[in-house]
C-alpha cells in the first residue's frame, strides 16, 4: 500500500480570485456608458479638436456615406412628444402603444408615412428594414426639417450633433447644414474622433 | 457546490461533529468573468470628440467677409480626389486667364501644404499664442486668462480671413480637415461658403476635371 501515490487535494481557493473579479465588475458597471445602438456603422473623420460632447440633451443626426439620414434623441419622453407632434403635423394618429414602442427605439429613420407599419414590426425586422429607409431630407419632402423643428419645440435645450461618415459626399452635408440654417440652428457639433495636434 | 467535509475522527461519540465548510468559488468567478467581458465590450470609455461650429444666419447678410482687406483674404477650394486649392485675394475677371492665381496645396504639413501657407501668413498670431501657452505651462497665467488672451490675439487685424468653399466632389473628411487646419493655424475668422461659378471656372481651368458640370446643373435648377 505504501507505493501508492499520495492523493493530493486539487481544491484551489477561489475566494481571492472572486474578490478581484467582483471589484473589476463594480468598476466597469460604474464607469460604463452604454454604446448607443446605431442602425449603420459610421466612421467619423479625425480632428484635433478636444471639445467633448455634452452628456445629455443631444439630438444626433447620423449621416451614412450614401446619404441616408437617421436621428436619435437621448431622452425617452422627448421621443414620445416628438412623434406626437410629428403625427399632428402630418395628420397621422399614433396609438399609445405605438408611441411607447417609438420611445424604446434608440434611433429612427423611416419616412413618417411608413412609421406606423415600421412600429408594428419586430425588433429584428426593424433593424433590417431601417437600412432601406432613412429620413427624407430633399427639398420636396424635407421631413428631417420637421423632425428637427419639433425636437427643438419639445426640448429647447437640445444641442445638435452631426455624426457623418468621413466618406460622405459634401453635397449631402451641405443639404443638412442648409436645413439647419433655415431653422436658425446655427450652432452645432460635428462629431469627430481624436487625432494628435501636430507640432507647429 | 459547498462541500462539507466530515472530519476523520468520527469514532468519538457525544462530541459535536466538526465540519470543515468550504465553498467552491469557481462558478462564481466564471460568472463574474462573463459579466466583466460583457461590460467591457458594451462600454465606451471615451466620449467622442466634437468640433463646434457656428454658421451665420441666412437672413442676415454678413458683411464681415466683404469688408476684409484683399491682402488678408484666403480662399480654400476643396476639389476632387481629396485635392485642395487656394487663391489669395479676391477674384477679378483677369484672374481666369492667370494660371498663377489658383495653387494646389495639401493637408500634409510640408512646404506646399495649406498649413505652411497659413502659418506663414498668420505668423504674428501664432507666435503670440505660443508665448501665451508657455506662460500658461509655467503657471504664470490662469487657464481662463489664457483663453481670454487667445481670443483677443485672434482678433488681429492682419490675420488671414479664410473662406472654405467645398465643391460637390469633395467629401466630409476634406471639410473637417480644412476646419482642422484653421484650428491648428489659430485662424480667428473663417467661414464655410458656397462655391461660386467663378471658383469652379478657376478649378476647371487649372485641372480640367469636369468641375464646370456642377455649374451647369446648378444653373438648370
Amino acid at each position: 500500500m505504501s507505493n501508492k501515490i499520495k492523493k493530493k487535494s486539487t481544491f484551489i481557493d477561489m475566494t481571492a480570485m472572486s474578490d478581484v473579479t467582483v471589484l473589476l465588475l463594480t468598476f466597469f458597471m460604474l464607469t460604463s456608458t452604454f454604446v448607443q445602438k446605431e442602425p449603420v456603422q459610421v466612421n467619423p473623420p479625425q480632428s484635433v479638436s478636444e471639445i467633448k460632447i455634452p452628456e445629455t440633451n443631444i439630438v444626433s443626426v447620423l449621416i451614412e456615406p450614401n446619404g441616408k439620414v437617421f436621428m436619435s434623441l437621448d431622452k425617452q419622453p422627448d421621443r414620445r412628444n416628438v412623434l406626437q407632434k410629428m403625427g399632428e403635423f402630418y395628420k397621422i394618429e399614433f396609438t399609445n402603444e405605438e408611441l411607447k414602442k417609438f420611445e424604446l427605439l434608440p434611433s429612427f429613420g423611416v419616412p413618417i408615412r411608413g412609421m406606423k407599419e415600421f412600429l408594428a414590426l419586430s425588433t429584428e425586422e426593424q433593424d433590417r428594414m431601417i437600412l432601406n429607409y432613412g429620413i427624407p431630407c430633399d427639398s420636396l419632402n424635407n421631413e428631417f426639417k420637421e423632425w428637427m423643428r419639433n425636437s427643438k419645440i419639445v426640448n429647447k435645450d437640445l444641442s445638435i450633433a452631426i455624426k457623418a461618415d468621413h466618406a460622405t459626399p459634401y453635397p449631402l452635408i451641405r443639404d443638412i447644414m442648409n436645413t439647419l440654417q433655415d431653422l436658425r440652428e446655427n450652432r452645432y457639433n460635428l462629431i469627430t474622433s481624436l487625432k494628435d495636434m501636430p507640432e507647429i | 457546490m459547498a462541500e462539507i467535509q466530515e472530519n476523520s475522527d468520527s469514532g468519538k461519540r457525544g462530541k459535536q461533529k466538526k465540519f470543515n465548510v468550504r465553498v467552491d468559488f469557481t462558478p462564481m468567478v466564471d460568472m463574474n468573468m462573463l459579466l466583466i467581458t460583457f461590460f467591457m465590450l458594451c462600454t465606451t470609455m471615451s466620449k467622442p470628440q466634437t468640433m463646434e461650429i457656428a454658421m451665420p444666419r441666412k437672413d442676415v447678410i454678413d458683411d464681415d467677409m466683404t469688408l476684409v482687406k484683399e491682402s488678408n483674404a484666403v480662399t480654400i477650394l476643396l476639389g476632387k480626389d481629396d485635392k485642395i486649392y487656394y487663391y489669395l485675394g479676391r477674384l477679378q475677371e483677369a484672374d481666369y486667364e492667370n494660371p498663377e492665381k489658383l495653387q494646389e496645396a495639401n493637408f500634409s504639413g510640408d512646404e506646399n501644404s495649406i498649413r505652411a501657407l497659413l502659418l506663414g501668413r498668420n505668423r504674428e498670431v501664432v507666435q503670440q499664442i505660443k508665448d501665451l501657452k508657455i506662460r500658461k505651462e509655467n503657471l504664470e497665467i490662469a487657464d481662463s486668462t489664457y483663453k481670454k488672451e487667445v481670443t483677443e490675439v485672434k482678433k488681429n487685424k492682419d490675420a488671414p480671413r479664410v473662406s472654405i468653399k467645398a465643391s460637390d466632389f469633395s467629401n466630409y473628411k476634406n471639410l473637417i480637415d480644412a476646419l482642422d487646419e484653421m484650428h491648428i493655424c489659430n485662424i480667428g475668422v473663417y467661414s464655410i461658403e458656397d462655391i461660386t461659378a467663378g471658383d469652379l471656372r478657376l478649378l476647371e481651368n487649372l485641372t480640367g476635371g469636369g468641375y464646370e458640370k456642377q455649374t451647369e446643373t446648378e444653373v438648370k435648377q
